[in-house]
């Protein structure tokens, strides 16, 4: 009886442990971003106190009120870079989810020569950082005149996002047995059907999580967009977090204003597929 | 007139490999190029004047290059361990968890989906020697009262880099691992419980095992993206102070833009890439053994 209570006792024990443990972990975590929220609601007053205000003794609108404000007043054209922003995040995560699904099924489907190196020479032009390539990027898209565009911030995009999806998405494809398409082909369908039909259904949730994380790189992207884009027809708002730094100072409660304003189409999309995410990893990033 | 006929797997890569080629190829053999020219951006015109070899063996002897290249790899010794360890911990924690999971799940990956400028400002702001956050804590807590400078002290702002680093990605390897513990067969853990195995022997003969590709996958993507720092440490420290944090490119932007040497900066570049393709080529490596271990193929 005595080893029965002894054994229950660090059963409780190990229980509460694990739920400090966790706690803490999560505070850690979510701690620094939740200020970030919190001190986009404090007068600046309060942000720069000293010594420091634990307890809020006001919450209001005014740094966001101010963002949306006329430019005069310390407002920074806010929509337009959350649009452009959209604009190309999305359509560089489509592009490069279209692009990445074609390459992915060529490296899962079919036998040729030289596929590792082509493979590996895919994923090298990864570790080519964005400040390496912006001076020349900046050159050359100078020249053909795309520079400050949509489309010029697109095309760098979809490039620094192809290898990671084809890489994701390889592995996704090689989780559908080939012969569920066979069995397709032989009932009439076309290759093209067949993997519309069977194939891209069942990867549908590895080929999701690839597109998050095109996403997140593209809406997180600083050091090329700080190059490539120079006016408000085309600033992001990565790029846009720095209309809020004057020389010498910075306006941090207008910071923490548009950093919420950030954070939260990525928050929503994260919470909306992550089931996926884990599915489509577990999938897709290992089992090659 | 014969149409040119190309094979299948050729067509699909295709446009992958026109847009890689426009887009990184291209650039980098430009500057590939003009690592080999004394090239100023001031200067145009010394964009042709070629000089060989001058400007590498000007970096392979430079104190400072070596000295942001061991601070580079220091970096990623230290976070990429970290935050395995971390991320390890957390899978395992939230994986334990059997109700709130999903809320859990997203909480962990809250850090994920911050822009690496922002974590820089986020933390800029909280390790701030005056009205940061840690320091106002320790101060309110009485564990200290005196200011602590943690961006300008040269070891600490080293420390607050780090912790902003490992802030950042421990999601990343726990989602990885976590997708890992997920995907466990359940046989071998229950013969492993038959066999009268302990749980750290179980965990240590069995789950590990099984999670090591998840965390050559998580350790590949991630030290391609810490070799290539340089939101973060540009925000807080901007390489400072006096170089203390100066990383590889944090170095070579400045070399290129503020002290307009681009050829410089090109050539301490290129050494540099190659000390990123050959960290993911040793974990790619890596990742194939472990799958071949556990019979996945390649």
């Amino acid at each position: 009886m005595a080893s029965n209570a002894t054994h229950r006792n660090r059963r409780r024990a190990l229980k509460a442990l694990h739920l400090f443990g966790l706690f803490l972990a999560m505070l850690v975590l979510c701690g620094p971003g939740l200020w970030i929220v919190l001190n986009s609601f404090r007068p600046t007053v309060e942000i720069m106190a000293k010594p420091p205000v634990w307890i809020p003794n006001e919450l209001n609108l005014d740094h966001y009120r101010a963002m949306f404000g006329g430019v005069g007043e310390g407002g920074v054209p806010v929509l337009t870079y959350f649009r452009n922003s959209l604009v190309i995040s999305v359509t560089s995560t489509a592009i490069a989810l279209l692009v990445g699904m074609a390459g992915g099924y060529a490296f899962a489907r079919y036998r040729f020569r030289g596929k590792a190196w082509i493979f590996v020479g895919l994923m090298c032009t990864r570790a080519v950082p964005g400040v390496a390539l912006s001076l020349p990027l900046f050159i050359l898209f100078a020249r053909i005149g795309i520079i400050d565009t949509h489309f010029g911030v697109i095309l760098a995009y979809v490039a620094m996002n192809v290898p990671f999806t084809i890489w994701l998405i390889d592995g996704f494809f090689r989780q559908v047995p080939p012969s569920l398409a066979e069995a397709a082909q032989i009932d009439g369908c076309t290759r093209w059907q067949a993997f519309w039909q069977v194939e891209f259904p069942v990867a549908k949730a590895g080929i999701a999580s690839a597109g998050i994380f095109a996403f997140l790189t593209s809406w997180n992207e600083y050091a090329l967009a700080a190059q490539l884009t120079r006016s408000v027809t085309s600033k992001t708002m990565p790029v846009g977090l720095l209309d809020f730094q004057a020389e010498f100072t910075l306006n941090w409660g207008g910071m923490c204003a548009l950093a919420v304003l950030m954070i939260i189409p990525a928050l929503i999309l994260t919470f909306l597929v992550q089931k996926h995410l884990i599915a489509g990893l577990t999938f897709g990033g290992v089992k090659g | 007139m014969t149409r040119l006929k190309l094979p299948p797997w050729l067509v699909l890569l295709l446009p992958a490999i026109v847009i890689l080629a426009a887009v990184v190829m291209i650039p980098l053999l430009l500057s590939l190029y003009s690592s080999f020219t004394p090239y100023k951006l001031t200067r145009p015109d010394s964009l042709y004047k070629w000089i060989g070899t001058f400007n590498y063996e000007k970096a392979l002897t430079d104190a400072k290059f070596w000295a942001a290249f061991g601070r580079t790899v220091l970096l990623l010794t230290v976070a990429l361990n970290l935050e395995m360890l971390f991320g390890l911990g957390l899978a395992l924690m939230v994986s334990k968890v059997t109700r709130g999971q999903r809320a859990l799940r997203t909480m962990m990956m809250f850090p994920m989906m911050f822009s690496p400028i922002l974590v820089g400002f986020q933390f800029k702001f909280i390790f701030n020697d005056n009205v940061g956050l840690v320091n106002n804590a320790l101060q309110s807590l009485g564990i200290t009262d005196v200011a602590i400078p943690w961006l300008v002290d040269g070891q600490l702002a080293m420390f607050s880099i780090i912790f902003a680093e490992v802030w950042t990605a421990t999601s990343v390897f726990a989602i990885l691992i976590l997708a890992g513990l997920y995907a466990i067969p359940q046989d071998p853990l229950e013969a492993a419980k038959v066999d009268g195995c302990t749980p750290w022997q179980s965990f240590r003969f069995v789950t590990l095992p099984f999670l090591m590709p998840f965390i050559y996958i998580a350790m590949a993507i991630r030290s391609l993206d810490v070799a290539r720092a340089y939101d973060i440490v540009q925000i807080m420290t901007n390489g400072g102070p006096a170089r203390r944090t100066e990383l590889l490119w944090t170095l070579i932007g400045r070399t290129g833009y503020v002290d307009a040497r681009m050829g410089y900066a090109n050539a301490m570049g290129y050494i540099s890439i190659f000390l990123a393709i050959f960290f993911t080529v040793f974990f790619f490596r890596k990742l194939t053994a472990a799958r071949a271990e556990l019979g996945m193929g390649t």
